[in-house]
């Protein structure tokens, strides 16, 4: 046993993979056999992913400069690509490892199969194909730490939006697994595909913040989890009730980033959320009641 | 939680050898996949599923096993990994419970385990899920007179309402917690606290709440109260008039006046029933409050946590009057709380003031003797939810026939192993002490709602006529091969349930 799972899900529908720390779910529309196919793809093309990211871990925990780190591994390129736009401040490329597992997985699912619309959903980062004609309705989870649909954003075969991820504060121990600067309790992304917008979310995240508040609280990285790639960087732990004004100001900030990122076309949208007040740059959101 | 007995996957014995020296402050290196997490004591690795407990990793979401102590030499036989020692899995001493048999993932929940064993030559056969509740809560005891707050008020965890107070029972304050309005029906937050609540106090926590208009109560299942910061030791022993008729005559000869304080019903020795028959002089003392029949009083103070569960600090405040014409210089007189934790000696002077003086040995003995006769205060509790028909339906093609069987006692419901009481009527809606489970038995998912295990264990024909899901039943002995067993002790003191029916009444369910 290799400590890989595949399963069917009681929907008879959707596929699950899981591994270590990535749980994927799956979902393919189109004829039986070639969506029977498309699940043997994406189950056999899953089977060396988290083995091949561990090889070259070291270099995806390390900060991005100006020198490309020389990964070979086809998600850890995806991971780096994602990155690169943002190497001048901190980042590891770890910040886009689960949208590049997403985007990896949907590739390899895709390849010469006719399938009408798919997505891999990796813990919330999402990869998806749409062919002509076909929508997907995106749930927004304002609260990682309750989370609930929001509001959902409609998204059409047309729109240049094939990856969707979202990053929050909800800290690991605390109903999320990473480690965010920012306060924000969720940021959603649209970009080209799921590294893009995984790694734009963290960025857009990290800008949601109000330095120095004292309802935040902050500690090291490391006294959490020794191995993570942020080391002894203070990362916000909690955040009491804030203002509504302060709320906004944060809020702004962060809308103020993801304009930036949305105008040099990083993103194509996103959906910022802290303490019940939300801000959208770009995209349109539908019934969202925060 | 289950220790690993080794890895599920296979890391370089290089990358192993690398990670484990890097190993220092309790760090423990999971080798469960290839990413080699260091996780710190009390925490977990990326993925969530193993975790650092006191220095060893284990599985957080283990499948538990129990097994009753091997006579011989009183220690588990692991029937798994190497240090099984290829014997066969009885029924007689093995029972799979549902902890852990589903899993927290959303959406993700392999088939429940239908397992059969052979007990006294009977095939029997156990169906162990877990269920997810949305409709559950849990029924705290709390051992204490002292007043914790208006009936129906709300019960708050960080200021978000998770229940609220119920209608008390002797010698006990009762809170209802959680709940499907709490749970589903009110803020996101609101769901979020009351489903943490619950699961701390399941999982035998403690967990800090606030009554509005009462008490701040620290409350853990076996344990203790702490009522506002104080730890309650004693249940009373029995309202002050009670107290009075059982200690009366003990008291007799040595006391003139004894005054019992509670918040219920007051006691006054010579007034009441007990002092008469032992033709007592009446000593003239009036308490306050509303007198009941003679020598018992209502509400002689307001509620509180000072004598007796009111909010009385000095027992003095209680006298309303002293009758010249009756009392005398001299009189004894006794103050005591129904727990003896509060006892006051006076002797009246010659303007007949109560002046305090030392209480002689005979009433101290008295005195401690209220103490010895209370119960250890605790709270207790217990987990009640309702199994909805997709659970049922895991069980059997025609749930109504599970619930029938379990009515006719042909199926034996346990939870975690431990035995529970189901409620007549609809359903099997069932009620069950969180102390008699094994650690950590309870999860939750996100909706938010409890996963709670639950276990069904009846005879294979009987499961057979019910309309069950024979296919898939599969011997004890296989369960030997599932990944992520945990391996616990049985509770000597719950009934064993794979016991075929003592009146197996065949044919009692058709």
């Amino acid at each position: 046993m290799n400590g890989i799972q595949a399963a069917i899900l009681p929907d008879g529908r959707r596929l699950h993979l899981q591994h270590g720390p990535i749980d994927l779910v799956i979902r393919a529309d189109g004829a039986p056999e070639e969506v029977r196919a498309a699940y043997a793809q994406a189950t056999a093309a899953f089977q060396d992913v988290l083995g091949t990211l561990v090889r070259e871990l070291a270099m995806l925990r390390a900060p991005l400069g100006d020198t490309r780190p020389p990964v070979e591994g086809p998600v850890a390129l995806r991971m780096v690509d994602a990155c690169w736009p943002y190497r001048h401040e901190f980042i590891t490329p770890m910040a886009a490892v689960a949208g590049a597992v997403a985007d990896h997985v949907l590739e390899k699912m895709l390849a010469g199969r006719t399938i009408e619309r798919a997505f891999v959903n990796d813990g919330g980062d999402i990869a998806f194909h749409l062919s002509a004609g076909w929508r997907l309705n995106c749930g927004v989870v304002a609260d990682l730490t309750a989370p609930s649909v929001d509001g959902t954003i409609a998204l059409t075969a047309e729109m240049p939006v094939r990856g969707i991820a979202t990053s929050g504060r909800a800290a690991k121990g605390r109903g999320g697994r990473s480690f965010s600067f920012g306060i924000a309790d969720a940021v959603t992304v649209l970009a080209a595909d799921a590294a893009a917008a995984d790694a734009a979310a963290t960025m857009i995240a990290n800008a949601v913040d109000l330095p120095g508040h004292p309802a935040i609280t902050r500690g090291p990285a490391c006294e959490i989890d020794p191995d993570s790639d942020l080391g002894d960087r203070l990362v916000t732990l909690d955040v009491g009730p804030l203002p509504a004004a302060a709320v906004r100001a944060a809020l702004a900030a962060g809308a103020a980033r993801a304009e930036a990122l949305r105008r040099t076309g990083h993103i194509y949208g996103a959906v910022l959320v802290l303490q019940q007040q939300f801000a959208t740059v770009g995209a349109r959101v539908d019934r969202l009641a925060a | 939680m289950t220790e690993t007995k080794k890895s599920t996957d296979t890391p370089t014995d290089a990358a192993l050898a690398d990670a484990r020296t890097k190993g220092a402050d309790g760090i423990v290196t999971c080798d469960a996949c290839p990413v080699l997490c260091r996780i710190r004591p009390g925490k977990t690795g990326a993925c969530d599923r193993y975790g650092n407990v006191e220095g060893r990793l284990v599985r957080m979401d283990p499948f538990v096993v129990t097994q009753k102590i091997a006579a011989a030499d009183g220690r588990l036989v692991p029937f798994f990994g190497q240090d099984w020692d290829g014997n066969p899995i009885s029924g007689r001493t093995t029972f799979v419970t549902g902890i852990g048999a589903g899993t927290t993932y959303p959406d993700y929940k392999p088939a429940p385990f239908i397992v059969s064993s052979e007990v006294d030559g009977v095939d029997m056969v156990t169906v162990v899920t877990e269920g997810i509740f949305s409709y559950c809560g849990v029924k705290v005891k709390i051992d204490t007179d002292r007043y914790v707050g208006p009936e129906q008020a709300a019960v708050r965890v960080q200021g978000e309402q998770v229940g609220h107070v119920t209608t008390a029972e002797y010698g006990s304050q009762m809170l209802a917690i959680g709940g499907v309005r709490h749970l589903t029906g009110g803020s996101k937050k609101e769901g979020t606290v009351t489903c943490d609540t619950l699961l701390t106090l399941c999982n035998k926590g403690a967990v800090e709440m606030t009554i509005d208009g009462g008490a701040t109560l620290v409350v853990q299942a076996g344990r203790p109260p702490i009522i506002n910061g104080v730890q309650e030791e004693r249940m009373r022993v029995g309202c002050g008039s009670a107290t009075i008729g059982m200690f009366a005559r003990q008291w007799f000869g040595h006391a003139d006046e004894v005054i019992v304080v509670d918040d219920h019903i007051t006691g006054v020795l010579t007034e009441h029933q007990a002092g008469r028959f032992l033709d007592m002089r009446p000593a003239g003392i009036r308490v306050r409050g509303r007198k009941s029949t003679p020598g018992r009083y209502f509400q002689v103070a307001n509620p509180g946590t000072g004598w007796g569960g009111t909010d009385i600090t000095d027992p003095l405040q209680i006298i309303d009057k002293i009758d010249p014409k009756v009392a005398w210089p001299g009189l004894k007189l006794l103050m005591v709380s129904t727990t003896g934790e509060h006892a006051a000696w006076y002797v009246l002077d010659e303007n007949l003031q109560p002046r305090p003086a030392e209480m002689p040995p005979e009433i101290r003995k008295v005195v401690e003797r209220i103490g010895e006769n209370c119960e250890p205060a605790l709270c207790t509790v217990l987990f009640m939810a309702g199994a909805g028909g997709s659970l049922r339906a895991g069980v059997t093609e025609n749930p109504v026939r599970l619930t029938r069987s379990v009515r006719a006692a042909l199926t034996r419901v346990t939870s975690g192993g431990a035995p529970v009481y189901v409620w007549p009527g609809g359903g099997i809606t069932y009620m069950v002490d969180v102390t008699l489970m094994p650690d950590q038995s309870f999860g939750y998912v996100p909706t938010p709602a409890i996963v709670a295990p639950i276990e069904f264990t009846l005879r294979l024909d009987d499961y057979r006529a019910l309309g069950g899901h024979v296919e898939h039943v599969r011997p004890l002995a296989s369960i030997a091969t599932e990944p992520r067993l945990k391996l616990a002790a049985w509770r000597d003191d719950n009934p064993w349930p794979v016991t075929p029916p003592a009146a197996a009444r065949k044919g009692a369910a058709e």
